[in-house]
Parts: structure tokens; C-alpha cells; sequence
């Protein structure tokens, strides 16, 4: 079916009992639609309503109910296709996989099967270590995009014998985006997910909240000697978080490896992960799941799209992560790593675009890195409820280059900024803060610091590092608000430097 | 009744190339498939009955069908496309009026898990 | 008095118009006949006391002057489109218990041209079947003979058999393979089966949707001008339907048909043909010469493949259509030891043994190594039937045949074998597999004294040359025999 070419670098192998192995990774990820309403209904999306209150007849699977297909889905699953440099198919259609579910109210889902709405494409995503180091880029090919309906969920948990079926869920729209298996480590396959996450986030077509359920991956795993022959695989279903992909991973991988060391065989199953324990589990397989008798549905007509219209579409896409990180290394100068953080998603780059407008390129990218994105991760906040906005940060950075404050006090104004205790103007103001810039004022202090140590004051000139320590006193004697410039000047003048 | 006679002689005609296409083992296959029961003592009969129809099918590669396309609707039109509005829900007593069981607001079936 | 279960639809609407009877009155009448006929077996549900409220309100709305195409007309609805309060069942006892929330959009748009409902009738259960023995409510009996009891064809052998006995007006039904035609031949109705599109399928219980398509079963070919125009129309809930206007089909009805093409097909001159069937065909051939029009030999080449294509198609959609029939949501649920169970249980139990046979033909012709020799190859060999229409409209601009190459046969008969029966569809599931418009007229009995019809397929939206010809069709064979009431008590 495929050769999987690339062979993984060696510090990616498994060291196993009889030698080294490989890990071949491959993803499908369901991406929900950033739709009102449904594929095929006019039910709303939205998230965590009343049981069974955003459904309609035609979700419930009610006699004589026909599907219609929703515009605005196509349309997302167009542009999607286009952010992954993919192939837009003009003509595609509707298929039914057969299967009975309780969460299925139809007996089949309706799906894409032989002529999806997107061909192949094709990524650059870049892995990081663990230490977070940036590796080489990896070209990651994309088989398809198709579009589906999504299942209703199952409740077990309110009775002991029974399941609740709740069919809120039923019928939204999932672009499922299947890669080719490209990846060769855990760390990639995060990273895959991470880069196709920035795409439909900035192109608006899924939110990539992950922990709603509205991206998830499942994740196929198998394992061979370095370059070897492929081995069989295993899917790994609904894997809803990037720490839990890099998990599955690696168990699954050390699962295979024992299993074929020892012997055995690897069974071609799909499997469930159990994020409480780490492992992966053989999912009860659902009876004749190989046989889902795919046929075009005959209540709907073939998809046949313009090529303007997908031109049209493409002219109005959205700036991309990979085209925004590299205008950010040339535009603003910054490094791979400032910008590859800075461009992690489209909140990330908006936000740092502000700060940095019309000020020092590098020092609001330090704030906002440094500064900013370090306290939003020790208070465990996303960056759209940052308690500082990027106006506020804008401002600081003002206040520093035009000497208001330094760069020292700034580091305790922003402190108090993210307490919620006003703008950098207001508690600079109520904190007295306010940089010492009177030479007169200035000078009788530093008068007053040499006077108290006299010895340091001989030897100053014969070893001019003591500078450093006058001015640390100063500044102390200060509370840091004396101008760093003006007492530098003074120190080496009175000292004779 | 000379016309039921007659009938008898077109399906003689057309069943003529029967054959064996279908056995056991396939019924109970499609029966789980289909989720039907099928009684042991019945599996052969159904396999007997599923051949002749099938068996009549098969003549169906007779056909040349080189370069056809499939027929894939009997209306040849753009299909149609809904707005992007919520025009639906909020219907749920309607939902689930029919249900065999129901609570609180949610389907109640067998278990679906082990 | 005079009985007013004999009015054709047309000349009791225009009755009606004229104030010589009230909805009431005419509703009350049909009523009655109704109340008389529980013999025949036509209805599985009634809702006689929502017709008389319908009646009272129907000739409110005409004293007002609002005044919709059949309004205040008693009529019947195959038990197959889904009725907003009135059970609905599909002939299947899974749906026993069934009561919709939501009304079709078929009988929707009939109840706002002023539809009186008499209830729901009985068919084929959901609709797989050519004599109405599958029904899990019982076979309908054909009005026609007393002495030996025959079936009315199916699957709408309830409004067939409704139509016929006078107790109703016209009647919805729904047509697959022949399903509104074959009844119709069989009852010496009138039934057409429009054009693919036409007819919304939304709210309609599917059995094959890329073939289902409902039409009227009536007296005349009038009539059912009048009941197709109340039916038909887009409806945007159904993707495959059709979105142009709905022509005035009942003025069709007067179109003189001199200088028009009549194809007439050698494939359906099939081996063995019944006699009376064949002369039947040679009198229609006859009757349209005589009105003007001029015959034309035509090839249909691959009118032999029809059948097994279509036993193909529409068992594997009625597979997956059905599959929604599980026992969760609604409908008969069989408790089992679990899940699985549950699902086998209740469909075993729910389902009658012709509609699980074709669940598992569709099941097999579609599953893993299959798709590709039989549902692949079945929907190429109907592009090849599409095909032969498109070429025979060169030379022709409508196709006569026979509707079915039988009379009705005897109730219990045929269920025998079910190749046998398949073949009651020879000449009218070609028309299905096209989406072309059909229609079968009564044109003379057959020796043992049984009605048998005459079909006419058009061209995809010409049911305006469909109606023209069936009714220079009808007024050559003026067929104006019924049944004997043979009945009532
Ligand atoms: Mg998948
Ligand atoms: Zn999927």
C-alpha cells in the first residue's frame, strides 16, 4: 500500500532487547467544523447543552428524514484543504458507512469514503525535544480531508445496567485529515498536531480546542527495525491531548517491541488509551467493524465545485503560521525560536504584533515571551485571559524607553499589571516610582555613598569593576529610581574613572 | 389459469443459470451484518433462496459496461445547499415521544459497554 | 338520494363548487362505505373523526371563498408518509406503535389544497412487495371478485383497492419498481408515478431512495392530474427534489395527441406473454392510431437487465434505510441479554420475512469482494438503461406497454417463490431505474372478467404528453366498469 522511505535519526531509535527499532507514525484527526449548525441539519453545535435538545429530526434518524448538506462546511473543508497545500477536489460525494451504534441513530454514518473533498498535501512541521530544542523541519505528506458527521455520546455512568444516549453531538461536522505515516517519534507526531492545530485556527475553520473534544486524533502506531519492513499496526482512537499522543506512543511502541521480541505477533486492532494509567487497551471490538459496506448515499447529489470558487477562496485565505514566523524573521528580525513561539497561533502573533508596533522588535518580543507568556504559564492562564493586555505591556515598554522607569522598576510594575493593579502609568504614579533623573539630587547621594566607603574609593581606580558595586549602592540608597545613566556618569567622574 | 402457468415459464427462462453463490457460512455472516437471527434449521434454505436471486443477478455481467459511469442519482442537478443558520433543535419532547425508554431527558438503552 | 361515493374526484369538486353537496355530506358518504368494507382490509388506520372535523372546516374555509385545488375531497394515505398525530406504521409491526410528530410534505402540501384524510392505508410492508401480502397487518382483498379472493397488487394495494371500491376519492401512494402502476392495473385504477424529483420524499418512510417516488392512485387520469398537482412541488428538505413549478397537469388532460410518436418497445414483447395481454397492448396500439398519433417500433436493448439491476439497487439501499429501524430511539423494541441481542431480537421480531430477505440480499451485494460485481455493476447497467431511453426519445415522444404481464392473481398463491413474484415487475421498473413518469390506465378485462391496464412512460417532466396520451387512451377504451359491492353485509 505505502513505503515509509524515511528512516528515523538514530537518537529516535528504541533500544530493544535484540537491537533497535523504529517507530512509524501515522495520524487522523477529527477536526470539527467551526459551524451554527450542523452537516446535514439545522441543529446547533453548540457545546454543553440539555441532553437531546439540540436535535432534529433528521439527527435522531426519524422515518422519511433526508439530509441537506450545510454550505458554510464545504467551505471550511476547502479552505482547510488549501492551508495544507492540498489537492481541492471539484468533484466529491457523499458515502454511507453502515454500522449500527446506539450513537448512531441512522444505522450508517454519512462520510466520504471513494472521492473526498480534499486530496493530498503536504506540511513542514518542527518537532522539539524535550528540553525544548527546535530539530529539523519534517515534511509530513497528507493523504486526504474528508467530511463526516459526528456520532451522539454514550452516558454509562447514571445507570448500572443501561447507557443514556444523549444525540446533541450527532450530525456536526468533522473534517477528518488523514496523514501519510511520516512521523518517526512521538515528539513529531505532537508536533504534527500542534502545526495542523495553528492552521485551522488561523484559517477560523476549527476552534482546536482539544479539550472539548473538538480535535482529536487517532493515532496509528507500528513498529519496525530502523529502514526494516513495515510492520502491522494499531490505531489508538480519540486521543484528545498532545501530552496524551506522546504517551500513547511510547507505550504502544514498547508494547509492539516486546511483543515481537518475544515472539509474537501484533494483532491489527484498535485500541483505546487509558489517560488515568498511561496504557493503551484492545477497544471490545465492535462486531464486523471490517465490513461497513460503503455505498454513495442516494439522498444526496455529488459535490461539484467550481475551480473559481476554490480560487476565490484561496485569494481571501487568511496568513498562515509559516508565512507569519517567517514575516516575523524578516520583518522584525527576531530568531527561529522567537518567532516560531510567537507565531504558535494566531492569539500569539496578533498579541505580540501590538506590543512590538512602533517599539523595539526584540525587547516586546522579550516581554511578551519572558515576561508575559512566563507568568500566564505559573498562573496556568491562556493568553486570552491574560490580566495584562497587549495595549498595557505596549505602554510599559513606553515608559521604560522614555526613562519614566527602568528596566528594573518594570519588572515589578508589570508584577503589580498582572495583580490587576491598574496600568503601567497609574501604579508607577501610586507607587512613587518615578525615575530620579535630577543630577543635583542624584549627586549628593553619590557624594554620600563614596564618603561611606572610602577604601573601595582608593581602589577604584586601579580596578574600575568596583564601578558595578558603587552603583548597586546607589541605586539602593535610591530604591532604584535613580536614573541608571546619570548615576554612572556621576560614579565616574567623582571617582575618576 | 392459463397466465399463472405462463409466468412460471418466464421464470424458468430467467433463473435457468442458477447457482450455487451463496452458502451457510455467507447467511450467517449477513444475518450479523444485518443484525436478523437466523435459525440454524433455516440457514440452508435462506442460502438456497439467496442463490437463485443471486444467481439470476449474475446475468448482469452480460452487460458491456466498459467506460460507463455509474449511475449515482436519478436527478442530474447541482446539489443543494443550506445556510450556515440554526433553524433546528429544541425539540426534545418531540425526540424522544416514541422511545421505548427514556429518562431524564436522555434515550435509555442496553448497555453498550461491557 | 344519489350515491356520492360515485363521483369522480373532478366532478365532485366541481359539485362542490357549484354548492350541490358539502364536504360534510361527501365525507359522511365515504365514511360510511368505509364502515361497510372492513372486509377488504384496505385500512390500518382510520381517523374518521378527524375527516369529519377536516370535512367541517373544509367548507368553512370554501364559504370564505378559499378554495384549495382538492379541497374538501375525502381521500386516503398509504400508511407509508408520515401523518403529525395519526400512527404511522409502514405495514411493518416494528412501527406498530408509531406516531409522528411532523406530517410528510406530500400530505402536508395536500392538507393546504384542502385534503380530507379518511386514514391511513394498508400496502406491502414498507412497500416490498407486489401483492400486498407482506403487510403485517394482512392482505388487502382485490374489490374485484367475490368467490375467489385476489390480491390487488402492491405495494399500495390499500389505495388501489380503496380507490376501486369507491371509498375514497383518490388516494397517495408510492411507486419503486410498479408499485402505484401494478395495483392500479391490477384494480382497474388509474395511477402515476411522476418523474423522479417531483414529489418531496422528505417525511416519507424510505425503502429505496435513489427509486421511491410517490403519486396518486385515482379514478381517472383527471383525477389523478388534480391529485399529482396537489402533491408535487420543491421542497428544500429533499435534496433530490426538484426545483422548477408545478404545471397546471389537469388542462394535460384535454391536449389532443394527433401527430405525436408512440414508441412501442420488442423487448417488452416478452416470450410467453399472456395472450390477453398481448391483444390488450394491439387494441391500445389501435385506440392511439385511431386518435392520431403515429406508431413507432423502438429498441429498448437493455430492458432484460432492468430487473436484476434493480434487485440489486433497491435492496441495497433498503438495507442501510432500514437499519435505523434498531429499537432505540422508536418503534418495537425486543428486550435481549444485551446490546447485540437486543438488535437481532427486535429486528427478527419486527421485520416480516420478505423485508429481512432483501435486507440481506442488500447486505450481501454490498459487502467486502461483492460491491464492486453487483451494486457497482448494477448502477453502470442502469446508465445503460438510462441510455436506451435517452436514444428512444429521438424517434418517440411517449412509450406504450403493458403494466403488468398478468391479471391478479389469487390471494396466497405466489408467495411461493420469490423470483416469481419479482417478475410482476418486468415493465415498470424500468421507468424507475430512469426516473421517468408512468402511468397505468384500466383499458379492458381479461377472460375471467379481471381489469387489466395499459402503461404510459414519458420523458423525465413531460407528464404533461403522459397525461395527454393516457387520457386519449381512456376515452378510447372508456372503461367504465366497476366491481360488484359484493362487500357490504
Ligand atoms: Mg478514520
Ligand atoms: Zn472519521
Amino acid at each position: 500500500m505505502f513505503t515509509a522511505e524515511r528512516v528515523a535519526d538514530a537518537k529516535d531509535w528504541i533500544k530493544g532487547e535484540t537491537g533497535d527499532w523504529e517507530v512509524i507514525i501515522g495520524l487522523e484527526v477529527h477536526a470539527q467544523v467551526s459551524s451554527n449548525s450542523k452537516l446535514f441539519s439545522g441543529s446547533s453545535t453548540e457545546y454543553g447543552s440539555e441532553p437531546n435538545s439540540q436535535v432534529s429530526l433528521v439527527d435522531a434518524g426519524m422515518p422519511g428524514m433526508l439530509p441537506v448538506v450545510n454550505e458554510y462546511c464545504i467551505e471550511q473543508a476547502i479552505k482547510t484543504g488549501l492551508g495544507l497545500n492540498a489537492k481541492i477536489n471539484l468533484y466529491s460525494r457523499f458515502d454511507r458507512k453502515n454500522y449500527f451504534y446506539v450513537d448512531l441513530p441512522q444505522g450508517y454514518q454519512i462520510s466520504q469514503f471513494e472521492h473526498p473533498i480534499v486530496g493530498e498535501g503536504n506540511i513542514e512541521i518542527l518537532p522539539i525535544d524535550s528540553d525544548g530544542n527546535t530539530l529539523d523541519p519534517v515534511s509530513v505528506g497528507i493523504e486526504r480531508l474528508h467530511l463526516e458527521q459526528d456520532a451522539g455520546k454514550s452516558v454509562h455512568d447514571l445507570s448500572p445496567d443501561e447507557t443514556y444516549v444523549d444525540l446533541n453531538r450527532c450530525g456536526v461536522a468533522l473534517m477528518e485529515i488523514v496523514s501519510k505515516p511520516d512521523m518517526r517519534s512521538p515528539e513529531e507526531a505532537s508536533a504534527y498536531v500542534d502545526k495542523l492545530r495553528g492552521i485551522v485556527r488561523a484559517l477560523g475553520t476549527c476552534d482546536g480546542d482539544m479539550e472539548k473534544g473538538n480535535l482529536r486524533a487517532d493515532v496509528n502506531v507500528s513498529v519496525r527495525k530502523p529502514g526494516g519492513e513495515l510492520g502491522t499496526r494499531c490505531e489508538i482512537k480519540n486521543v484528545n491531548s498532545m501530552r496524551f499522543i506522546r504517551q500513547a506512543i511510547n507505550y504502544e511502541a514498547r508494547r509492539h517491541i516486546e511483543i515481537l521480541e518475544s515472539g509474537g505477533s501484533i494483532d491489527q486492532e484498535t485500541r483505546l488509551f487509558d489517560s488515568l494509567k498511561g496504557e493503551t487497551r484492545t477497544m471490545r471490538s465492535k462486531e464486523d467493524a471490517h465490513d461497513y459496506r460503503y455505498f454513495p448515499d442516494p439522498d444526496l447529489l455529488p459535490l461539484n465545485i467550481e475551480q473559481s470558487y476554490v480560487d476565490d477562496l484561496k485569494a481571501k485565505l487568511p496568513e498562515l503560521p509559516d508565512a507569519i514566523k517567517s514575516r516575523f524573521m524578516d520583518d522584525y528580525k527576531l530568531s527561529e525560536y522567537d518567532a516560531r513561539i510567537l507565531t504558535a497561533d494566531k492569539i500569539k502573533s496578533d498579541f505580540y504584533e501590538i506590543v512590538a508596533n512602533g517599539r523595539d522588535a526584540k525587547i516586546a518580543a522579550n516581554w511578551t515571551m519572558g515576561d508575559l507568556f512566563g507568568a500566564l504559564n505559573k498562573s496556568g492562564l491562556d493568553l486570552n485571559a491574560t490580566p495584562v493586555s497587549a495595549k498595557m505591556l505596549g505602554e510599559l515598554i513606553d515608559r521604560i524607553s522614555d526613562n519614566t522607569i527602568s528596566g528594573k522598576i518594570a519588572k515589578s510594575v508589570f508584577e503589580r499589571m498582572f495583580n490587576g493593579e491598574g496600568n503601567a502609568d497609574e501604579i508607577i504614579e501610586a507607587q512613587g516610582l518615578k525615575q530620579v533623573t535630577d543630577v543635583g539630587a542624584i549627586s549628593v547621594i553619590v557624594d554620600e555613598v563614596i564618603a561611606n566607603n572610602k577604601d573601595q574609593a582608593q581602589k577604584a581606580v586601579a580596578n574600575p569593576k568596583l564601578l558595578g558595586f558603587f552603583v548597586g549602592q546607589v541605586m539602593k540608597a535610591t530604591q532604584g529610581k535613580a536614573n541608571p545613566q546619570v548615576v554612572n556618569k556621576l560614579l565616574r567622574e567623582k571617582l575618576g574613572l | 389459469m392459463p397466465l399463472l402457468t405462463r409466468a412460471y415459464v418466464i421464470m424458468e427462462f430467467f433463473v435457468s443459470n442458477q447457482k450455487n453463490v451463496v452458502n451457510v457460512e455467507d447467511v450467517k455472516k449477513i444475518a450479523r451484518l444485518s443484525r436478523l437471527r437466523v435459525e440454524d434449521t433455516e440457514l440452508q434454505s435462506l442460502a438456497d433462496d439467496l442463490s437463485g436471486i443471486l444467481g439470476w443477478i449474475e446475468q448482469l455481467n452480460e452487460v458491456d459496461v466498459d467506460k460507463v459511469e455509474p449511475m449515482t442519482s436519478a436527478v442530474a442537478m447541482k446539489s443543494p445547499m443550506r445556510k450556515d443558520i440554526v433553524s433546528d433543535g429544541d425539540k426534545r419532547d418531540q425526540i424522544l415521544k416514541n422511545a421505548p425508554k427514556k429518562d431524564d431527558g436522555f434515550f435509555v438503552v442496553p448497555r453498550s459497554v461491557e | 338520494m344519489t350515491d356520492l361515493t360515485k363521483y369522480t374526484l373532478n366532478d365532485a369538486l366541481d359539485a362542490m363548487n357549484k354548492g350541490e353537496f358539502t364536504s360534510e355530506e361527501l365525507t359522511t358518504a365515504h365514511i360510511k362505505a368505509c364502515e361497510n368494507a372492513t372486509k377488504l382490509n384496505v385500512f390500518i388506520t382510520s381517523s374518521f373523526e378527524h375527516a369529519l372535523e377536516a370535512a367541517k372546516n373544509s367548507d368553512k374555509r370554501r364559504a370564505k371563498g378559499n378554495i384549495g385545488l382538492i379541497e374538501g375531497a375525502p381521500l386516503g394515505v398509504k400508511d407509508l408518509f408520515c401523518t403529525a398525530g395519526v400512527k404511522t406504521t409502514a405495514g411493518s409491526k416494528i412501527l406498530d406503535q408509531f406516531e409522528p410528530t411532523y406530517e410528510s410534505s406530500v400530505t402536508s402540501n395536500m392538507n393546504s389544497q384542502g385534503m380530507v384524510m379518511l386514514g391511513k392505508l394498508n400496502l406491502d410492508e414498507f412497500a416490498m412487495g407486489s401483492s400486498n401480502e407482506t403487510s403485517a397487518y394482512g392482505p388487502v382483498i382485490n374489490p374485484w371478485k367475490k368467490d375467489e379472493k385476489l390480491v390487488p397488487g402492491g405495494s399500495s394495494g390499500g389505495s388501489a383497492a380503496a380507490v376501486a371500491a369507491d371509498l375514497c376519492l383518490g388516494a397517495t401512494a408510492t411507486d419503486t419498481g410498479g408499485s402505484i402502476r401494478q395495483p392500479a392495473s391490477f384494480t382497474g385504477t388509474v395511477g402515476i408515478k411522476p418523474t423522479y424529483g417531483r414529489c418531496s420524499r422528505w417525511g416519507t418512510v424510505a425503502f429505496a431512495s435513489s427509486l421511491d417516488q410517490a403519486g396518486p392512485i385515482a379514478k381517472t387520469v383527471k383525477d389523478a392530474a388534480i391529485l399529482l398537482q396537489s402533491m408535487a412541488g420543491y421542497d428544500e428538505k429533499d435534496s433530490t427534489s426538484l426545483n422548477i413549478p408545478v404545471p397546471n397537469w389537469k388542462t394535460s388532460c384535454d391536449k389532443s395527441i394527433k401527430g405525436q410518436k408512440i414508441g412501442i418497445p420488442k423487448e417488452y414483447m416478452i416470450d410467453g406473454m399472456p395472450r390477453d395481454i398481448q391483444l390488450l397492448w394491439d387494441q391500445g396500439i389501435e385506440w392511439l392510431k385511431d386518435s392520431g398519433a403515429e406508431i413507432i417500433p423502438i429498441s429498448l436493448p437493455h430492458t432484460k437487465y432492468a430487473l436484476p439491476a434493480y434487485y440489486v439497487v433497491a435492496p441495497a439501499e433498503a438495507s442501510s434505510n432500514l437499519a435505523r429501524y434498531d429499537g432505540m430511539r422508536y418503534g418495537l423494541r425486543a428486550e435481549g441479554s444485551d446490546l447485540n441481542d437486543t438488535y437481532s431480537r427486535t429486528r427478527t421480531m419486527g421485520f416480516g420475512d420478505e423485508v429481512k430477505r432483501r435486507i440481506m440480499i442488500g447486505t450481501y451485494v454490498l459487502s467486502a469482494g461483492y460491491y464492486d460485481a453487483y451494486y457497482l455493476r448494477a448502477q453502470k447497467v442502469r446508465a445503460r438503461i438510462v441510455e436506451d431511453f435517452e436514444n428512444a426519445w429521438h424517434k418517440c415522444d411517449t412509450i406504450l406497454t403493458p403494466t403488468a404481464p398478468s391479471a391478479p392473481f389469487t390471494l396466497g398463491r405466489k408467495v411461493v417463490d420469490p423470483v416469481e413474484m419479482y417478475l410482476n415487475d418486468i415493465f415498470t421498473v424500468t421507468t424507475n431505474l430512469a426516473g421517468l413518469p408512468g402511468i397505468s390506465i384500466p383499458a379492458g378485462l381479461n377472460q375471467d372478467g379481471l381489469p387489466l391496464g395499459l402503461q404510459v412512460i414519458g420523458k423525465a417532466l413531460d407528464e404533461d404528453n403522459v397525461f395527454a396520451t393516457a387520457s386519449a387512451l381512456e376515452r378510447a377504451a372508456n372503461f367504465n366498469l366497476k366491481p360488484k359491492k359484493w362487500w357490504i353485509e
